[in-house]
């Protein structure tokens, strides 16, 4: 089977304007994304990790074209979303939904589950109401939650369950890619786990693909096939899940990883990680000099390109096979 | 003396379905230096048991039991005395450094604030010991960040001024409620290295609080696991870490996702959800979801069995559970 790309970023710019604060100054830029190309295959998930402002959510805001790039294209099955009018892009949407965040905020609390679930079918208006009920049914079943549970209204469902429910509208019109921003970070430990198994369920029954934004690796890890590190709006590295963590190739990387707090009582000693400068306008340079300790007069002159530095394994990163080099960061299953 | 000392603490709130107890009987003592990590679930007790130390429960909250500060009685003190005690004895750290701060005052302002109410000094007064205080929890260029406000700072920055604030009367009690929850790893690590290196230097007692093995593994010297106002399993974190015993700690630990894990890999889960505080059962609060349940745990809560030194868990199937976990590792 050839693999076709489900998803491709290319080039993709996503500056904010900030406010005027003078009359005599150009208004300020918030540059979310610098130029990220990325391609997801179909069956081949991808997770993106970053601290906050990394512009890890700008990202999947870009590829679910909620809103438009600055420049650059965002391919889904290799059509342009941003060309697309508002009624093809509607109906292109069953190919790609979303999940959110907060499972409190993303539900309506005035629609019944049966409602929220099925609205993508039935803003795609083809299908009966009795057909929309009894696709909502055998989802919400293989969600793990009960049919019965339809006429509900969302305030009686618990913080795990109201993420099924979001989980169960993204899949109902059988996309091939689902972009998941930070789906599992508000629920508690156990419930956690549960949405991840079931993630990972789906997965493999309805062959769906994810683009995973998320700040936790070991969630990550878990999900995807493979990782891109984001960093001040760039991919830093990008490879494989098991390389990326094992061989990590970007000291930023394997600062997040040192930095997970690990089940191991112990006395700790980590290397600090000097907290982030102030965004300066500059962009020239690594952005991760000024809190690197490999930094050389190099970094601050020169920008490091992404460049292969395994096979599927890319790193912006000049002293990339130095970093390779050293002792994998600290595992973390004990 | 103990610093702290909690007997058989109680709480209970007025919920929209009558009276839930929240807290079912807790007891632990602190004393100076000591380090305790608090880990559980939303809807464990944990920050309730925090709040109740400082008599910041919410409205006909109903407290029984003892919370003694040096030998004196907290519990049905009148709000005034309290007062005297929070934020001068007892300090918090909440989680949400965005609105744990006032954002129409500078932070220099906010951080004098318990001088001048419990040491009776003027702002103008405090204001060297405040920049101290500031340089002391790492915010760059202190002296003049002090007139900054709240919005001009990063998130962990914030959180820095929160622990500025709580470190203002040199407290004998920390309490630290999820203080990294909102901040990135990088950042958690930063803010929980200072609140060591704090507690360390000054000799206070720390009590963290926290939903992340992880963070109370590296962060606390003992820890308690709390599930549904209860105390399910407590002891030194090292010890506890070895031989977790109650099923509810294991499920715990086996629920997190390892990094390095294979693909495809199923995490082991906890079934069901935590219940509702009007809905726990009768016997052990974890009897619904616990798959080593037998009658006997749904009729009497549990007593506190020993594990190890200093180590106990409130299950009466501890030797099975064990026997599980020697076998799972």
């Amino acid at each position: 089977m050839m693999t076709a790309s489900l998803l491709t970023l290319d080039n993709v710019v996503r500056h904010y304007r900030l406010p005027r604060e003078n009359f005599t100054q150009a208004p300020g830029v918030v540059r979310a994304v610098e130029g990220v190309s990325l391609t997801i295959n179909a069956g081949r998930s991808l997770g993106v990790v970053g601290e906050s402002g990394s512009g890890k959510s700008t990202l999947a805001r870009l590829a679910m074209a909620l809103e438009p790039p600055t420049s650059g294209r965002v391919l889904i099955d290799g059509k342009d979303i941003n060309v697309m009018s508002r009624e093809e892009l509607r109906r292109a949407r069953r190919d790609f939904q979303m999940v959110f965040q907060d499972p409190y905020g993303s539900l309506d609390p005035r629609q019944t589950v049966a409602r929220v679930v099925a609205e993508p079918l039935a803003v795609l208006g083809e299908t009966s109401a009795a057909e929309q009920r009894k696709q909502v049914a055998e989802m919400l079943d293989s969600v793990g939650l009960r049919a019965a549970d339809m006429d509900k209204y969302p305030h009686e469902f618990s913080g795990g369950q109201r993420q099924r429910i979001a989980i169960a509208r993204a899949l109902l019109t059988r996309p091939k890619l689902i972009v998941a921003d930070e789906p599992v970070s508000a629920l508690d430990v156990s419930v956690q786990a549960q949405v991840l198994n079931l993630l990972n369920d789906l997965q493999v029954r309805f062959g769906v693909t994810y683009l995973f934004i998320s700040h936790d690796l070991a969630v990550v890890d878990h999900v995807c096939d493979e990782v891109a590190v984001m960093y001040r709006g760039r991919v830093v590295e990008q490879g494989p899940a098991q390389a990326l963590f094992q061989e990590a190739a970007h000291p930023y990387t394997r600062a997040l990883l040192e930095a997970v707090p690990k089940p191991v009582p112990r006395q700790r000693e980590r290397r600090a990680v000097p907290p982030p400068q102030v965004q300066l306008g500059t962009n020239t340079g690594c952005a991760f000099a000024d809190r690197c300790h490999h930094a050389q007069p190099r970094c601050r002159a020169e920008t490091p390109a992404l460049r292969p530095v395994r096979e599927n394994h890319l790193a912006a990163c000049h002293f990339a096979e130095q970093v390779m080099a050293e002792a994998p960061p600290t595992e973390i299953n004990a | 003396m103990a610093l702290l000392d909690v007997e058989d603490l109680k709480v209970s709130l007025r919920t929209s379905r009558g009276m839930a107890q929240a807290v079912r009987g807790v007891s632990f003592q602190l004393e100076r230096g000591d380090t305790m990590g608090l880990i559980g679930e939303s809807g464990s007790g944990k920050s309730i048991t925090a709040l109740s130390l400082l008599g910041l429960l919410p409205e006909g909250a109903k407290v029984e039991g003892h919370i003694r500060l040096d030998g004196r009685e907290l519990v049905g003190r009148p709000e005034a005395e309290l007062c005297k005690i929070r934020g001068n004895r007892i300090a918090f750290v909440f989680q949400e450094p965005m609105t744990a701060l006032n954002p129409v005052h500078t932070i220099g302002r906010q951080v004098a604030e318990p001088m001048t109410i419990h040491r009776c000094i003027t702002h103008g007064a405090a204001r060297a010991e405040v920049i101290r205080l500031l340089d002391r929890v790492g915010l760059p260029d202190a002296s003049k960040r002090v007139d900054a406000y709240p919005h001009q700072l990063s998130g962990g920055q914030r959180q820095r001024v929160t622990i500025a604030m709580a470190l203002a009367c040199g407290p004998d009690i920390l309490i630290a409620d999820e203080p990294t929850t909102a901040l990135d790893v990088t950042i958690q690590n930063q803010i929980l290295d200072l609140i060591g290196e704090l507690v360390a230097e000054s000799g206070m007692a720390l009590i963290l609080i926290s939903h992340d093995l992880g963070v109370i593994a590296e962060n606390a010297a003992r820890m308690m696991v709390m599930y549904g106002g209860s105390v399910v399993e407590s002891g030194p974190t090292a010890e506890v870490f070895r031989h977790m015993g109650h099923p509810y700690s294991q499920g715990l630990f086996a629920a997190r996702p390892k990094l390095g894990a294979p693909r495809g890999e199923q995490l082991k889960t906890i079934p069901g959800t935590v219940p509702e505080l009007a809905d726990l059962p009768t016997g052990c609060p974890f009897s619904d979801r616990c798959g080593l349940v037998i009658d006997a745990c749904r009729t009497t809560p549990p007593p506190a069995m020993p594990v190890g030194p200093d180590h106990v868990a409130r299950c009466i199937r501890l030797d099975v559970a064990l026997a599980n976990m020697a076998v799972a590792r």
